[in-house]
């Protein structure tokens, strides 16, 4: 319930974000075409990036905000 | 076994859905994985295929069909079972539609092997803000376990699995993207091994010790915050690092830092190395070696619970293909990487060198880790 409470309060702090729409972009979209290089990409291959993470939470106690997943298997 | 291993598939068909990229669906590719890992006893292999598509020019469907062939014969199985074999399969369903700049992605994971299957239904949304320069995401799953034992048909235990997430991308600089991942995941039901054991001290033992079934809390909550970071640098190439720090409601408290260099190579080749460090404290019931039988409500002699510290040196090479010549195919890569684990645990101790119960000498392993993979993007 705790964990239910604090995703309400950073969904009300970012919905009253929104509302400041008018916000000018300091990086330009012309200034941008890094970002559309391959090498920037956090999660170039899916496939790969879930399946390194499986190993780590298959064989350490912390878990989650990885930002990729990985899977389970009988690993004791 | 252990639950967080089934926790983390909540979200990856999600990842494969490209759910943390706002306002563009993920391109259509396919992927056929490779995977092995070696290490304490235990090879781990298998294949991994991903199959993504786009239609009527606003939904993603992916499909995924992923399998763990297990060979086990860690320390754990060499000191209270025998060595065994399992194949663990999971297929994962997912649907990304778009509508402005939110995008809903939808996913469903069924898991199954001879004394475990989790389903896991997920539900993520994502939103770019000021001109694009940040997404924000939230997301929620829900999972349904059934947990068996091989041998005992009367056994038959539940558990129950949310996760909680938050993700937040942000581009600062024309050369740098920064993020924060927040994660909450609660567990009910039953957590622990039903096979694994923890040891005790036992005079009547011609070893010293005997050993009784682990027993966990029926709950969890853990908490886990995350920032990165990835830098395009004045040449053609890309570092990255990661910080994240994880706590829970059984006492352990983890640090992971990592740091990563991506260097493209003429027009095919894309090289890239890493290093992660991760330390982890114990959790309140954990023991090596527990003072007598029933020490205390909660007993656990799972090393993954266990004081320890383990590094990762990983390298890879990308290489696209020249054109097929199919119309279809519009590039192809072929990927190997390699990454090399080295795991020392503080107070889990070798019980097979030999020795005083409690003395003996502590535990560690290095592991290999290799992911072959063939990519098609159409």
């Amino acid at each position: 319930m705790r964990a239910m409470i604090r995703l309400a309060w950073v969904a009300c702090a970012v919905t009253g974000a929104t509302g400041c729409s008018n916000v000018e972009p300091w990086v330009k979209p012309y200034e941008r075409q890094h970002f559309a290089d391959i090498i920037m990409s956090a999660e170039r291959d899916p496939v790969s990036g879930s399946y390194l993470n499986h190993v780590f939470e298959a064989r350490e106690g912390a878990r989650g905000a990885s930002g990729s997943h990985g899977g389970g298997c009988g690993c004791n | 076994m252990n639950l967080p291993q089934r926790l983390v598939w909540a979200t990856a068909a999600l990842v494969m859905a490209g759910a943390v990229q706002a306002a563009v669906l993920p391109d259509d590719r396919a992927d056929v994985l490779y995977h092995r890992y070696e290490g304490g006893g235990v090879t781990v292999d298998g294949p991994s295929l991903l199959l993504r598509k786009k239609f009527a020019e606003k939904y993603s469907v992916s499909a995924n069909y992923y399998v763990d062939m297990v060979s086990s014969a860690s320390i754990d199985v060499m000191t209270t079972a025998s060595p065994y074999t399992e194949e663990r399969t999971q297929g994962s369903l997912a649907l990304d539609t778009l509508h402005g700049k939110t995008q809903y992605s939808l996913s469903y994971t069924l898991s199954d092997e001879s004394d475990y299957t989790a389903n896991t239904a997920s539900l993520d949304v994502s939103h770019d803000l000021f001109g694009d320069l940040t997404t924000v995401s939230f997301g929620f799953s829900q999972g349904w376990d059934e947990v068996r034992k091989n041998g005992d048909n009367e056994f038959e235990e539940t558990v129950d699995r949310r996760n909680y997430r938050f993700s937040l991308q942000q581009i600062l600089t024309p050369q740098l993207m920064t993020g924060l991942n927040y994660e909450v995941i609660t567990d009910e039901g039953f957590l622990n091994n039903p096979y694994r054991s923890v040891r005790y001290l036992d005079d009547s033992s011609a070893r010293g010790f005997s050993f009784e079934p682990e027993v966990y809390p029926s709950t969890r909550t853990s908490n886990a915050i995350a920032l990165n970071a990835r830098y395009y640098l004045p040449y053609r190439a890309a570092i990255h690092g990661e910080y994240r720090f994880y706590t829970d409601t059984w006492g352990i408290d983890a640090n992971t830092a990592s740091i990563g260099y991506t260097h493209p190579w003429g027009k095919r080749w894309i090289f890239e190395a890493g290093y992660r460090w991760y330390d982890q404290s114990s959790a309140d019931f954990y023991s090596d070696l527990f003072p007598r039988a029933n020490a205390q409500n909660f007993l656990a002699r799972d090393k993954e619970l266990s004081t320890f510290t383990s590094q990762m040196f990983s390298l890879g090479a990308t290489y696209e293909l020249p054109s097929l010549g199919w119309d279809r195919i519009l590039r192809s890569t072929v990927n190997l990487y390699y990454d090399h684990i080295q795991f020392r645990y503080d107070d889990f101790r070798d019980i097979t060198a030999g020795g005083a119960p409690g003395t003996e000498e502590l535990y560690g392993f290095d592991a290999n880790v290799f992911r072959l993979f063939v990519s098609g993007w159409f």
